[in-house]
């Protein structure tokens, strides 16, 4: 071998080494960058999906917490010993206090509850001021008498498993635009696994395009506006 | 005769008025406002800019004492059918925000869903439709007269007369409770119909035998309004005098009446 010839493969050795070095602080600083990336993504993500649902909805509290089961045990007709449909066909919903008198006029048990809501409701004579779950926007028709008799629907395909619950969970208001959460679901990405996980328009229409109610609409070929719009 | 959509019996919601007994008095519109939660202003002289879903007009025969006369007549939302339910607002509004509904007749306006372009405004030839061009502020306390079955509007929308449309949910809750298909004629009669002391305006399904309006648009001196434009409307109007049934379109002069096409 001449002497150029070592030089030359000194000359590349070297240059390979020196790449080699290169590439190795080049991989480096990208995996500082993409764990940057990750951390930012987990952080948003966490902000997103767990920080800003708490934000947005403010909880409050029932103002005495009914137990649904105890209820259920001593009522004869299931849910519509207390929520009824008036003679004119709407509906009642929350029971007003005068039907709660009708069992609690004097305290039955030795429950804490019931012994509140006989001395700050009962005796004062005040209604209850119930947080409304399922309270639609104003602009909402629905037709309890609609679903339940003439379609026989049950209660819970809407409302859930409410009659099997023991306490209140905390209402949660939008505080943005002051609706339940109910309506939106719990799920802040909307997903949802049963009938009842969401009240919005599209759960609605879900239901009733499946069902072919009434075909009236001229625009959308679909049910007309005014079924479920006041 | 009735008509039906995909088995299902429709109705045809409609209106007789008789000019003849209408006394002009206003009932209607007052009613009408209260009703429905109508706002209004404290200043309302710039008429353009008032709401009111029902509005009685004034009409004159142009004519010198002792030949002048004059009628009035009030004027809901005129519910177009035009053909196959392409009513002029229908057809043009963007939003879907208003819609022809064949199971009762009724064009429907959502406020939720309009965003005001006024288009409807526009393409409405009655001048039946309104724009909310302030947030509705009631003096202090009437907030509770307001009816719950209505919505109120809020700036930037349109709205105009339903047919009290909230009514007829009402009657169709009460049908449903007692097992009942259809709901009967007086279970669903509009808040314009109730008031007027005269007994001028007549509310019913005109596709149902059994209703009054069924024979009363087929009186000879019926006509509607603007007929010529091809609307088809729901509101008929009935008047014993030619100059009035002339005044509900645009005739020439030396152009005879034509007959209401029922």
């Amino acid at each position: 071998m001449s002497e150029i010839d070592d030089k030359t493969q000194a000359v590349s050795e070297k240059a390979v080494s020196s790449t080699q070095g290169q590439g190795r602080e080049d991989g480096g600083s990208g995996g500082v960058i993409i764990l940057f990336f990750i951390v930012g993504l987990v952080a948003s993500l966490v902000v997103g999906w767990v920080l800003f649902p708490k934000l947005l909805y403010s909880q409050k509290k029932q103002p005495i917490d009914f137990n649904h089961t105890l209820h259920n045990t001593l009522v004869g007709n299931g849910c519509e010993s207390c929520h009824s449909f008036r003679e004119d066909g709407s509906y009642s919903g929350v029971p007003k206090l005068a039907q709660c008198i009708e069992c609690h006029e004097e305290v039955q048990s030795s429950n804490p509850e019931e012994i509140r809501f006989v001395e700050q409701y009962v005796k004062k004579g005040i209604e209850v001021p119930w947080l409304v779950y399922a309270r639609q926007p104003d602009c909402v028709f629905f037709s309890h008498a609609a679903h339940v008799k003439a379609a026989k629907m049950d209660c819970a395909t809407c409302h859930g498993p409410i009659g099997e619950s023991e306490s209140m969970k905390p209402y949660q208001q939008n505080r943005i635009t002051g609706y339940s959460r109910d309506i939106w679901g719990e799920n802040i990405g909307g997903f949802k696994k049963n009938t009842w996980d969401r009240m919005k328009m599209d759960d609605c229409s879900e239901c009733h395009q499946k069902k072919k109610v009434v075909v009236g609409s001229v625009q959308t070929q679909k049910e007309g506006c005014f079924v479920c719009h006041k | 005769m009735k008509q039906e959509h995909g088995g299902v019996v429709t109705q045809k919601y409609g209106m007789v008025v008789d000019l003849d007994l209408c006394t002009g008095c206003g009932s209607c519109m007052v009613a009408c406002m209260a009703e429905n939660n109508v706002p209004f202003r404290e200043d309302e002289t710039d008429k353009l800019k008032s709401i009111t879903w029902m509005r009685v007009y004034k009409l004159t025969n142009g004519k010198h004492y002792p030949e002048t006369d004059i009628c009035y007549l009030p004027r809901p939302c005129q519910h177009c059918e035009g053909s196959h339910g392409h009513s002029p607002c229908v057809s043009v509004c963007p939003a879907t925000a208003t819609d022809y509904d064949n199971q009762t007749g009724i064009v429907s306006q959502i406020y939720t869903r309009c965003f005001g372009c006024r288009y409807c405004m526009g393409a409405c030839p009655y001048h039946a439709r309104y724009f909310n061009w302030y947030d509705p502020i009631w003096p202090e306390g009437m907030e509770r007269y307001l009816n719950p079955n209505v919505s109120p509007r809020m700036r930037g929308v349109v709205e105009k007369c339903s047919f009290c449309f909230h009514r007829y949910q009402a009657a169709k809750d009460k049908a449903h409770l007692d097992g009942q298909k259809e709901i009967d004629e007086d279970a669903y009669q509009t808040a314009c119909t109730q008031a007027c002391p005269a007994g001028a305006i007549t509310f019913g399904d005109l596709d149902n035998p059994n209703h009054a309006v069924h024979e009363l648009k087929k009186q000879p001196d019926t006509f509607r309004l603007l007929e010529k434009l091809g609307t088809n409307t729901k509101v008929y109007y009935v008047s014993s005098r030619e100059w009035v049934r002339r005044a509900g379109d645009n005739y020439l002069k030396t152009e005879g009446l034509k007959k209401a096409v029922l």
